[in-house]
């Protein structure tokens, strides 16, 4: 089974409504003994970098920290994906999961922020989240800050520079836009992952 | 390069799409399921749902069609209409859409949307403006309209959608009193004066009549994005063709899809 994780950060009948879609197994949870036991595990996440600190509140983050170390298979999304970071600008002092390092920041001023829309990957060879996904491939963003270029980018957009649209180290993945709104490119990573 | 949308709006009233479309291949032009999926095909950025109705008495047939459009719709899907509070916001939501648009309830107390922002994030909730432009003076000014364009509120747009914003609106939905429904084109003027006021994505309605229109409301008035209905509707374009004469034209959007 999968875990949607729900930290009260936004919608996630989108997230779990694609991944029924794709015939996987999943569920919406707050329970950490729930994601301890998952098999693969995803955070969404909408709105603000802050919204994360009700994981830590909730034990949901000890469950995914400990899932994480049991090598299950981690998803974040937006939010979700700028929380695999140390830090960002959105919140000083919200620790991320740092699984990546680096702190997200706001767009420059010379672009109009929020980012939003559909803007174009540049995808590196060899990631198992984007296997069938081209470079030039189109998908969703909604976001007004970003995450760093790191050695686990996967995929970097260009909105004022470039930033990492995907990451991936492992079996820990994150994507700044939304796959589960990306049309089929997105639906084809969500299968990815949903498939290890 | 971040594309400029098009979205395709379906007016429902009582669980039905109002005007139907030329799609050859649907079982049921007045179904918005089949409508949304059908657009999404041709190649549709976006889909909105606009409940024109909005009475109390069709809110379960409109959440039911909410539900079923979303079911296998994987692009952006928003429902305006008759949201009057964060409980309809949060039914909306609940059927599967990304975001809500609001007009009259926002007009009438503009916490509503920090309260939907709060809870949902700003890129879910849209505020729809109605302006009409005010006759004489010096510049161009327009007016904000309420209840569907019918009420004058004394309020200028321009003021209006800087305060949304700063209550939390994540896009405009900005249609034009003056054109909706004449198919003269967008009104460049009053969308770039918007662009200027505002530092979140404005979404143009009202006026499309031909591919031409979207050219000049992106180059002239900057939008972000383009909303229409009929155009689409009357089988005159679809968005597929719309796209490649955006394309040929030189402005970016998502192609192929």
């Amino acid at each position: 089974m999968i875990a949607i994780v729900d930290y009260r950060a936004g919608n996630l009948v989108s997230v779990k409504k694609a991944v029924d879609h794709l015939g996987f197994p999943c569920a919406i949870t707050s329970d950490p003994a729930v994601v301890e036991r998952a098999e693969k595990v995803i955070v969404p996440g909408v709105g603000h970098f802050a919204a994360t600190s009700t994981l830590t509140e909730t034990g949901l983050r000890a469950a995914i920290t400990g899932a994480i170390a049991r090598q299950t298979p981690f998803f974040g999304i937006c939010v979700g994906m700028q929380w695999m970071f140390d830090a960002s600008e959105e919140a000083p002092g919200v620790a991320g999961l740092g699984v990546f390092p680096g702190e997200c920041a706001h767009f420059p001023p010379q672009v109009k922020a929020p980012h939003v829309g559909w803007n174009q990957l540049e995808v590196k060879d060899g990631s198992r989240l984007l296997r069938g996904v081209p470079s030039g491939a189109f998908v969703y963003f909604t976001h007004s800050y970003r995450a760093p270029l790191v050695d686990a980018t996967v995929a970097c957009c260009d909105y004022g520079g470039a930033f990492s649209a995907a990451v991936e180290r492992g079996h820990l993945f994150g994507a700044q836009f939304h796959p589960e709104k990306s049309g089929d490119v997105g639906l084809r990573m969500l299968e990815n992952f949903c498939r290890l | 390069m971040l594309t400029k949308r098009i979205i395709a709006c379906l007016d429902v009233d009582a669980g039905r799409v109002v005007k139907g479309v030329r799609f050859l291949e649907l079982r049921d032009a007045g179904d918005p399921a089949e409508l949304a999926a059908a657009h999404s095909r041709a190649g549709a950025d976006e889909i909105v749902l606009l409940d024109i109705s909005a009475t109390h008495q069709n809110r379960a047939t409109l959440l039911d069609a909410v539900r079923r459009a979303a079911r296998e719709l994987f692009v952006p899907f928003t429902v305006g209409g008759g949201i009057r509070s964060l409980e309809d916001a949060a039914a909306v939501f609940d059927a599967g859409a990304d975001k809500i648009s609001i007009n009259s309830a926002a007009l009438a107390d503009s916490a509503l949307i920090t309260r939907i922002a709060e809870r949902y994030g700003s890129q879910a909730v849209i505020v729809a403006v109605d302006a009409k432009r005010l006759p004489g003076g010096n510049g161009a000014r327009w007016e904000v309209r309420a209840a569907g364009g019918r009420k004058p509120t004394g309020r200028d747009a321009l003021g209006w959608v800087r305060e949304a914003e700063s209550r939390g609106a994540g896009e405009i939905l900005l249609t034009s009193m003056d054109r909706d429904g004449t198919r003269d084109g967008f009104d460049c003027e009053l969308t770039a004066a918007v662009v200027g006021a505002t530092s979140i994505p404005v979404i143009a309605s009202g006026g499309a009549g031909g591919p031409e229109h979207f050219v000049t409301v992106f180059r002239e008035g900057r939008a972000d994005a383009a909303l229409a209905a009929s155009i689409f509707h009357f089988g005159l374009n679809s968005v597929a063709e719309l796209k490649q004469h955006l394309r040929a034209a030189g402005i970016p959007v998502r192609w192929p899809c």
